[in-house]
């Protein structure tokens, strides 16, 4: 009996070290640099804002109406935003509805940009001051969200969007949305 | 020449001094009280790209647009309170510089001391043992 009792506080500092372990271990995975968007399973934040291409008309938030669409924040100063491009034009390409939004840019960089890599967006929102954005909990470029066609967010993505994830998560979810969230 | 040397060290971190804290854009608040709030708040909040500086610090643009959006919020008469759940609805508990006590960081917030208190438990029960040991050995000795 004592002996036990013995093992059994001589086993604690061993369950502690192992605790701390694989928080240490889970900790080197963590990436503080993507911030979870508690914006998530929400209606979508309002948007309006003029388009980049026609400054005399806007983006309202009808856009989202009845399509699942994928919002990607860019700008054409973002170097990140240049490596994901083949990815949204693969996007595109694969049928996904993507709406840009230029992030704190100015209209002529931005529109040589899009003639320079190819055009992925239906259509561009243009925030010029970056202050549009602060209700989406933007904080950088590029982020991407996947909108329901009721306006519903259902996933967002911080820096640019390996091919990889394109395939495996994003087109699977727009497909998946497009079905469960249909409009009769 | 070593004491000029010297005295220009002491003296030039308060002369940089200013420029350092010189992020902000704007002249400050005519109204005193909102001024006092408008500086305790943006030191409570938590830039998203520098992420180890409040907005009142970063020089990063983003912060400069939270500023913006913490002046608007102050002018349309935002409680603090108002204020700080405006953010995080968008950004999340993290834009708060002090975590608020909710269940997922009751770790954070009593953790420290849940330990100690069983580091003082295991401590205790260790030296009581010890003593009772001690004393019966102590007994023994001298009878036998």
């Amino acid at each position: 009996m004592k002996k036990r009792s013995r093992y059994l506080i001589g086993a604690i500092p061993l369950v502690l070290a192992t605790g701390l372990l694989v928080v240490l271990w889970a900790g080197l995975s963590h990436q503080p640099s993507i911030i979870p968007s508690p914006l998530i399973g929400r209606l979508a934040p309002p948007l309006t804002l003029p388009r980049l291409a026609h400054p005399d008309r806007e983006v309202t938030p009808m856009v989202f109406r009845n399509h699942v669409t994928l919002l990607n924040v860019w700008a054409s100063w973002c170097v990140s935003c240049q490596y994901e491009h083949p990815t949204l034009l693969w996007l595109k390409r694969h049928g996904v509805r993507i709406l840009g939004l230029d992030y704190k840019d100015h209209r002529i960089p931005a529109l040589a940009y899009l003639k320079k890599y190819g055009n992925p967006y239906v259509k561009v929102a243009y925030d010029r001051r970056g202050l549009a954005t602060i209700n989406w909990g933007v904080y950088g470029t590029p982020e991407t969200f996947v909108v329901g066609p009721h306006g519903h967010i259902r996933y967002k993505y911080v820096g640019p969007i390996p091919l990889s994830v394109a395939r495996r998560t994003i087109l699977p979810l727009v497909h998946r949305l497009r079905l469960d969230e249909s409009v009769s | 020449m070593n004491r000029i040397r010297i005295l220009t060290f002491l003296l030039l971190p308060p002369l940089l001094a200013p420029t350092a804290r010189a992020v902000e854009n704007h002249p400050p608040l005519a109204n005193p009280v909102l001024e006092r709030r408008y500086q305790h708040l943006t030191e409570e909040i938590r830039c998203l790209v520098c992420q180890d500086q409040n907005i009142a610090n970063s020089p990063a643009p983003l912060a400069a647009n939270l500023r913006y959006e913490v002046r608007r919020l102050l002018f349309a008469g935002a409680s603090n309170a108002a204020i700080k759940h405006y953010l995080t609805r968008r950004y999340g508990d993290f834009v708060l510089y002090k975590p608020p006590v909710q269940p997922d960081t009751w770790m954070l917030w009593f953790g420290p001391f849940a330990l100690l208190f069983a580091g003082m438990t295991i401590l205790l029960l260790l030296l009581r043992q010890k003593s009772r040991l001690y004393k019966r050995e102590h007994e023994r000795t001298p009878a036998s």
